[in-house]
């Protein structure tokens, strides 16, 4: 079973999902979208550290950042004009910071398509959670090969 | 009984200008019995967000399309879509969304599958009204469900298949994309990679027309002269052409299939939804690249 795998965190996420009818998923979606954390000053002031997912329908950047500590932290940036991209990098910041690197190369790479989305916000449209998991594991193991 | 139409000025001179409301008419109008709005985004979440008072929302993708077959829905669960949303036979539809209206025109294309006889754009859409400081609200409308009849969709008069653009060369054709997805450098829209297609480049003799051209900076649609030199002079539309226009799936040419038909007064335009997606994975179809049409094939 590939979930054996997800972190404590995704899973949280995918159950407070799932638990829910389809028209409150999106709500629950709003809600992941008004939580993104603005960029931490020091990558605001340096866009050239982001990098684009152009899988996305609207502009969002992301940026992994490995700690001390071993453990990650993801950042993401996109336009208030892009709730439903906000949404999904809001569950993909809060679901993957503060993991280790194992746990996020660990996560499988359907997640997105797991957390009853699919139907909510159309298939096509969650494609783009997808990439960005996709983008944010292959920066992590460009940091951590390099 | 429909709502009375904008008389604005700057509607008068398009062919059809009782299917465009400015968004002065909007705010006048909002509440009036009779009328219903219709918020129809790209982004499924930007209507809980806020939208203008009292609208509801259709999606593209979760309402319109088929959840199955690459189709949209048939007669009855168009009329259980919007009965539900308090849309009768005769009920004025006001339709307004993000991007330049570019959803909003691809819904109001599938209401006129279904012949819903008085169905608008805002003009300028949800741009224009957020420019304007216009009133939004985040209570999703909650309208009172009505009948509405099972009408069979009728695709004959502005829905063109595959089948129907092979047997329309010679007569003219629309490419809506970007001059990169018409010349072949790519086969997605920039920053829409997820629908692509097997081959790239474009149908053999189209003219590309990217649908935006049709567009103001301020969200509203140009002027009957800009439009004329877009399209009869620059893509040598004339009175009497049977166009077809197609882009990616289908969506970005229900924009330009508004244009030609309800500002330009084009008759029997149709819009290629199957488009580059069907196209250009399809076998054995003829498809020319760079930036020039090409010649018309030998079909």
């Amino acid at each position: 079973m590939i979930s054996s795998k997800l972190p404590d965190s995704l899973v949280q996420i995918r159950e407070d999902f799932r638990e829910l009818e389809r028209s409150d998923r999106l709500v629950l979606l709003l809600e992941f979208a008004n939580e993104l954390p603005a960029l931490p000053p020091r990558y605001a002031e340096h866009p050239d550290l982001l990098e684009r997912v152009v899988e996305c329908q609207s502009p969002v950047f992301i940026f992994v950042e490995v700690d001390d500590k071993h453990l990650v932290h993801l950042h993401a940036t996109a336009p208030k004009e892009a709730p439903t991209t906000r949404g999904f990098a809001s569950i993909l910041v809060q679901g993957l910071s503060g993991l280790t690197v194992d746990e996020v190369l660990e996560v499988p790479d359907d997640f997105p398509n797991t957390i009853g989305l699919t139907e909510a916000v159309s298939p096509l449209r969650i494609r783009g959670m997808t990439a960005m998991l996709a983008r944010a594991k292959r920066q992590l193991r460009e940091k951590t090969t390099a | 009984m429909t709502v009375e139409v904008d008389q604005s000025p700057s509607f008068t001179a398009f062919a059809h200008p009782r299917r465009l409301v400015s968004t002065d008419w909007l705010r006048a109008h909002l509440g009036t019995p009779g009328l219903v709005v219709v918020e129809s985004d790209e982004d499924v979440l930007l209507y809980e967000t806020g939208h203008v008072p009292g609208a509801v929302k259709i999606d593209w993708h979760t309402d319109l399309n088929h959840p199955v077959e690459r189709d949209y829905i048939d007669g009855s669960q168009f009329a259980a879509l919007v009965g539900s949303k308090g849309i009768g036979r005769d009920t004025t539809v006001v339709i307004y969304g993000d991007k330049n209206n570019w959803w909003a025109a691809y819904a109001l294309w599938v209401f006129t599958l279904f012949g819903h006889k008085d169905v608008r754009l805002l003009d300028g859409g949800r741009a224009k009204w957020e420019a304007e400081g216009g009133e939004y609200v985040t209570k999703t409308s909650t309208p009172v469900a009505v009948e509405y009849p099972v009408v069979e969709r009728d695709d004959s008069a502005i829905r063109a298949y595959k089948d129907d653009v092979l047997a329309h060369f010679g007569n003219p054709l629309i490419d809506v994309r970007s001059p990169e997805e018409f010349s072949g450098e790519r086969t997605t829209a920039p920053a829409y990679p997820e629908e692509g297609s097997l081959r790239a480049g474009h149908i053999p003799s189209a003219q590309n027309v990217p649908w935006a051209k049709a567009v103001a900076e301020d969200g509203t649609f140009r002027p009957l002269p800009e439009l004329d030199a877009i399209y009869r002079i620059g893509a040598g539309l004339s009175d009497g052409d049977d166009v077809i226009a197609y882009c990616r799936i289908g969506e970005r040419s229900a924009h330009t299939w508004f244009v030609l038909t309800h500002l330009l007064g084009f008759e029997g335009v149709r819009n290629y939804d199957g488009s580059w997606t069907e196209w250009g994975s399809a076998v054995r179809v003829p498809i020319a690249m760079g930036s020039e049409p090409g010649p018309v094939p030998n079909h």
